[in-house]
């Protein structure tokens, strides 16, 4: 069992999904987490729930003075920073290349590159002049293969995963660690507010979410946000005190690989073989 | 007949450098092609050197106006698009992540990504309609593995990669391509315009960047555009028509890792480190 007993975090995107589940499982193993997010009822409600080991403030992770002020909160609160959890996001813009609006385009990439570099930046002055920190950044499957999400998406979540790898080579001499996760499906509201569920409607729809998920990875289950609160928090505790430019796919085993069954019925159709007699047992010895 | 006979090509950054070196190699292998940069009086000379089948358009790659002005100007004079080198760039931003200036990183994401981006965007009708076309894009050994650049450089060219092949993805069922290189060190006035040079004083920095370059990596000598240029090449003619969502290092094995020259010299002076007195 991880603990956090001491350790002050900052947690972007804090009042829903990965974020929400984090922030929880963070106070329960004794840490005290500033929730920054947009979403000001659902972050403050968060935090009288948790009571005084957290406090939400009002964070557009793509404004610097926003960014600068969440850490300053942990800062002034409790006297130090130990995680910063970049984790605000978003869908962004979808559909084919050619029809990408441009605004659409920057305001994506505005929170999901510019919100996780904004994030780094005002943590690493924190965490250099203590000796120590933990930078976690969310990217995503979608930043290693191509086809778990749009293109912009995609290319800012790998852009995540070589920032933080990026940033971890200048930190390290300072005793400042910087790693990322990369969720598989993980069943939040981030695949139901595309569809225009907001508030209640949209917390209903998540079983909908989990089921349309169980199939989808060989561990035939969604992922859910506590699965990735685990990883987070392991890599916010001194546990992971050597482990630093890394990205942990926590993803059901999704991008592991092709389950050899498809192949086989593919070939199986082509041959007009019975797919289940392909390679379920040796032919038999005429 | 050249190797791309009668293709024809946008190379963003097509002025100087490794675009320059392109631009030159797909004219003499027959291609038609447009220059497009911001470097105005050097894309004028080149185009007026190569003769009809160079023209020279003013593209900033981060408004899409001026990206769209240069597809137009390929459509207009040779009626279709081969092949978009999304070749523009600059080192952008650098030092400590504390010490960023997020104006500064927004103009390095504007030309390094966002051009990419409308490079992408602005050829795939284009390309879709015709049912055949090669996206290229230059990407770098920065984009491969960290020490190579900035941060924001190193960032951004990881993300040309996985944009390149999430549309690789997607084109890809109406014939046209998308490909990424990723050059390792070459010698450009990439690194001389990075110290605050002139493009004319970079000039004279290239011959200092070949002799410097030239010790990096196991291939010993300097990496030239046209190493680039003839990696783009391929990419765009009809020889790589399987070759899609690939990022193709062109690096004289720079990302390998360490020297073998190197590591055999550590491992001779561990040897007298390890050793053990009265076991000699």
């Amino acid at each position: 069992m991880t603990n956090l007993e001491g350790k002050v975090a900052v947690i972007t995107g804090g009042a829903s999904g990965i974020g929400e589940g984090t922030v929880r499982l963070f106070a329960e193993q004794g840490a005290r987490v500033v929730i920054a997010d947009i979403q000001d009822e659902r972050g403050q409600q968060l935090a009288e729930d948790l009571g005084p080991t957290t406090a939400y403030q009002h964070t557009n992770v793509s404004q610097e003075e926003d960014v600068r002020a969440a850490v300053q909160l942990a800062v002034q609160k409790w006297g130090r920073l130990d995680c910063i959890f970049n984790n605000a996001g978003f869908g962004g813009v979808s559909g084919p290349i050619e029809l990408t609006d441009m605004n659409a385009y920057d305001d994506t990439m505005a929170v999901l590159l510019r919100g996780v570099f904004l994030g780094i930046k005002h943590a690493a002055a924190v965490m250099k002049a203590q000796g120590s920190g933990s930078i976690v950044s969310t990217a995503s499957v979608a930043g290693l293969q191509a086809g778990f999400g749009p293109h912009a998406y995609s290319a800012a979540k790998a852009a995540v995963i070589h920032l933080t790898r990026s940033v971890s080579v200048e930190l390290g001499e300072f005793g400042v660690r910087a790693n990322s996760v990369c969720p598989g499906f993980i069943a939040t509201n981030i695949f139901t507010t595309p569809f225009g569920l907001t508030g209640a409607a949209a917390d209903a729809a998540l079983g909908n979410v989990s089921a349309a998920f169980e199939d989808w990875a060989p561990m035939k289950r969604a992922g859910k946000p506590r699965d990735i609160a685990q990883a987070v928090a392991w890599l916010a505790s001194d546990d992971s005190s050597y482990v630093t430019g890394q990205h942990i796919a926590v993803d059901g085993g999704l991008t592991a690989g092709r389950d050899i069954g498809e192949l086989r019925e593919r070939l199986g159709r082509a041959y007009g073989v019975d797919p289940a007699l392909l390679g379920a047992q040796p032919p038999a010895q005429q | 007949m050249g190797r791309i006979q009668d293709k024809i090509a946008v190379v963003t950054g097509g002025a100087s450098g490794i675009g320059e070196g392109t631009v030159r190699l797909f004219v003499s292998e027959g291609a038609k092609v447009v220059i497009a940069d911001v470097q105005d009086a050097r894309g004028q000379k080149l185009a007026e050197e190569l003769g009809t089948n160079a023209a020279y358009v003013h593209a900033d790659v981060s408004q899409e106006a001026e990206v769209q002005g240069a597809i137009e100007a390929a459509l207009s004079k040779w009626g279709r698009l081969d092949c978009m080198f999304n070749n523009a760039g600059f080192g952008g931003v650098s030092g400590p992540i504390e010490s960023t200036d997020m104006d500064a990183f927004d103009q390095t994401m504007a030309v390094l990504f966002r051009g990419v981006v409308l490079g992408m965007k602005l050829a795939a009708p284009v390309m879709k309609a015709q049912g055949s076309g090669s996206i290229i894009s230059t990407s770098s050994v920065a984009g491969v593995g960290i020490g190579y650049g900035p941060h924001i450089y190193s960032a951004a060219k990881a993300a040309i990669i996985h944009l390149t092949k999430s549309v690789a993805n997607e084109l890809g069922e109406s014939g046209v391509r998308a490909n990424a290189i990723c050059p390792g060190g070459i010698a450009t006035p990439i690194f001389g315009k990075g110290m605050g040079l002139t493009p004319e004083q970079a000039d004279y920095t290239i011959d200092l960047m070949k002799a410097r370059l030239a010790e990096g990596q196991p291939i010993k000598r300097s990496g030239l555009p046209s190493d680039i240029a003839e990696a783009a090449l391929w990419l765009a003619s009809d020889a790589s028509s399987f070759v899609s969502g690939h990022a193709l290092v062109v690096d004289g094995a720079l990302t390998t890792g360490r020297l073998w020259s190197e590591r055999q010299a550590a491992a001779e002076s561990r040897v007298g480190q390890f050793k053990i007195p009265g076991n000699q």
